[in-house]
């Protein structure tokens, strides 16, 4: 082991011999390019959609017309399209109602999910095994469309915001990862505190929830872009076109293709095409916006529930 | 803390912390379990203006598309298999291939700037990405404006019922392909690296770290994922089909969810549309656990090792 770590020190001084990578001589450059074409296309092919879009509904009229119908760098940027769909009418109001249920969903469940992992964080509590069994077994199945859409029926929240808030707020997922890290508190903390007088709640908010910033932030965002791309659920339960989030309303004017411009207000409108692109835009740059957030943690994340799960 | 306690005692201790689970355990209960005690209606004749208690009970009729083999339900039911079949076959070792690219890069940094960039579709709603694919590949989407422009052949694919799998299997691969590579990233990740330096000094090349050391090690991680995709083999993506559905028409598209929701939400005939689901969810739940119980067999970790 020894010779086998200066060797390779030494190779990094000399350049002209083959360089070493775990023992074995670096891959030749015809294959080295190879492999960097594979991962330029993967990426172009990742890169190029979101580009075109974002261009498209910067460019003014003119550019687009030359272009005819496309365009990959906005030469003279433009947000016409962007006024134009929030100057009120539907693409507005189901942005509002799209950062509404993502504010007050992701709130809810980070607090439900907090209070639930600490209450099944202490084994040999009252009814721990059973509890855990029970909110564990829930990823092993899925009720059903229909007895769901029933129950949500039942409880008379068809076109209730509700519908689309409530049934995402506890999976068993979060629940592990964040059950996970209160359980590497130390035991000792927690007793230290309680012989000070201090209550569950106070250890609870004095002691796990700051020390666990980090993973309920990442739990929370997790579910803000659940929500704010909830599709399913709204489909189901809101037939009200008022009351669309965002995601049917992309549906609904991009992907069905339905004009859009009597559903606006103002004189001036511009053309189906930029509005199309601004509203599939509004609905992607939140996400590309918190993303680097995630994907700082959501290794993590995966390789835990991998493991526990 | 103190010697274990009687239950009596260990409730009147701990009675505080099970009321701050309580919000949660309600919500577990009233969306995971009350459902599924809502399954019932698959044996009833369920009717809008009736509650469920009251619907009449029907034995096993809904059921009777399932048996007597409905061509509706059989195309939804071929359907789905040859979409899953291709998904397994097709989409799941993409990710695995790709992983092993990733990890031979030398340069960390380039690396990490292309797992960047791929990760990133995972994160976009399927409503995103079929709107994506369209602008890009639709009839007057992105490519066919510049092939025009360029005299290129043009593209028929969106709206193309012959080309709906490759469609929606580039979808497929196209979201989340790079998300796939983490999981098979991280087992990699552990192996230690005296296990490679071995293998060199016993004069084995890359290929044979490849082959003696990386693939074994990601081995449990791949039963693992073939397990949990087994179970989902009835399901593939409800939203991805559903948008593009009125495109292609329901001979190519109906898959056993789309079934559920158009005979169910939209024809309103909830006791067959619900028995189809039940059924769904049973045999996707036993074969998660014969998987399961096949990969304790072949000497695998599987999901769980003890029930």
């Amino acid at each position: 082991m020894v010779t086998l770590a200066s060797r390779s020190r030494s190779v990094r001084r000399t350049a002209n011999k083959p360089k070493l990578v775990n023992g074995a001589p670096a891959p030749n450059p015809v294959v080295r390019a190879l492999k960097g074409i594979v991962l330029l296309i993967c990426c172009a092919a990742v890169a190029i959609p979101f580009i075109g879009v974002i261009s498209t509904s910067l460019a003014d009229q003119d550019q687009i017309t030359k272009a005819g119908g496309y365009v990959l760098w906005p030469s003279h940027p433009s947000f016409d399209a962007y006024a134009a769909i929030f100057r009120g009418g539907a693409v507005t109001r189901a942005t509002l109602v799209s950062i509404g249920i993502t504010l007050v969903g992701s709130l809810l469940s980070m607090a439900v999910v907090a209070l639930l992992a600490y209450s099944l964080s202490r084994p040999g509590s009252f009814g721990h095994r059973p509890l855990l069994m029970l909110v564990l077994i829930t990823m092993l199945f899925n009720a059903g469309m229909i007895p769901n859409y029933l129950l949500i029926k039942q409880l008379g929240l068809i076109d209730s915001w509700w519908a689309l808030i409530l049934p995402p707020v506890v999976s068993a997922f979060q629940v592990i990862i964040v059950r996970a890290f209160f359980m590497e508190v130390p035991r000792e903390i927690i007793d230290a505190a309680r012989i000070d007088g201090a209550g569950e709640l106070q250890i609870l908010t004095r002691i796990m929830l700051p020390l666990s910033k980090a993973v309920l932030a990442v739990v929370g965002l997790f579910q803000a872009v659940a929500y704010w791309s909830a599709f399913f659920n709204a489909l189901l339960y809101i037939n009200d076109p008022d009351k669309w989030p965002l995601s049917l309303v992309l549906r609904t004017y991009v992907v069905d293709n339905t004009a859009i411009g009597t559903d606006l207000p103002g004189e001036v409108v511009p053309p189906q095409q930029s509005l199309q692109m601004a509203i599939l835009v509004v609905s992607l740059v939140p996400i590309c916006l918190v993303y680097p957030f995630l994907q700082k943690h959501f290794a993590k994340g995966v390789v835990v529930g991998a493991v526990k799960g | 803390m103190a010697a274990p306690a009687s239950p009596w005692r260990r409730l009147r201790r701990d009675w505080f912390l099970l009321m701050l689970g309580l919000p949660g355990l309600l919500l577990v209960v009233l969306f995971h379990y009350v459902p599924l005690a809502g399954n019932v209606i698959a044996f009833k004749d369920y009717r809008p203006y009736l509650t469920i208690w009251e619907a009449p009970w029907v034995g096993f009729t809904n059921f009777r598309v399932i048996y007597e083999g409905d061509p509706a339900f059989l195309n939804a039911l071929s359907n789905t298999l040859i979409i899953s079949l291709i998904q397994v076959v097709v989409v799941f070792p993409i990710p695995i291939a790709l992983a092993l690219l990733l990890n031979s890069l030398l340069s960390e940094k380039i690396k990490r700037v292309v797992q960047s960039v791929l990760y990133l579709p995972h994160f976009m709603s399927w409503v995103i990405v079929v709107a994506l694919f369209q602008q890009m590949l639709g009839n007057a989407g992105l490519y066919n404006t510049w092939a025009r422009v360029h005299d290129l052949p043009l593209l028929h694919i969106i709206g193309n019922s012959d080309l709906f799998l490759p469609l929606i299997t580039s979808q497929a691969i196209w979201k989340d392909v790079g998300w796939g590579t983490i999981i098979f990233l991280a087992a990699i990740s552990r192996v230690d690296t005296e296990l490679f330096e071995a293998v060199a000094v016993d004069g084995g090349g890359r290929l044979r770290q490849l082959w003696h050391v990386t693939l074994p090690a990601i081995r449990s991680v791949v039963v693992l994922l073939l397990i949990l995709r087994l179970g989902d083999v009835l399901s593939v993506g409800f939203e991805q089909i559903y948008l593009q559905q009125a495109a292609v028409g329901q001979d190519v598209s109906e898959v056993l969810d789309t079934y559920v929701y158009n005979r169910g939400i939209l024809d309103g005939n909830f006791g067959m549309a619900a028995a189809v689901g039940l059924v769904k969810g049973v045999v996707g739940l036993a074969l998660v656990l014969i998987a399961n119980k096949v990969a304790h067999l072949f000497g695998e970790r599987g999901i769980y090792s003890r029930w």
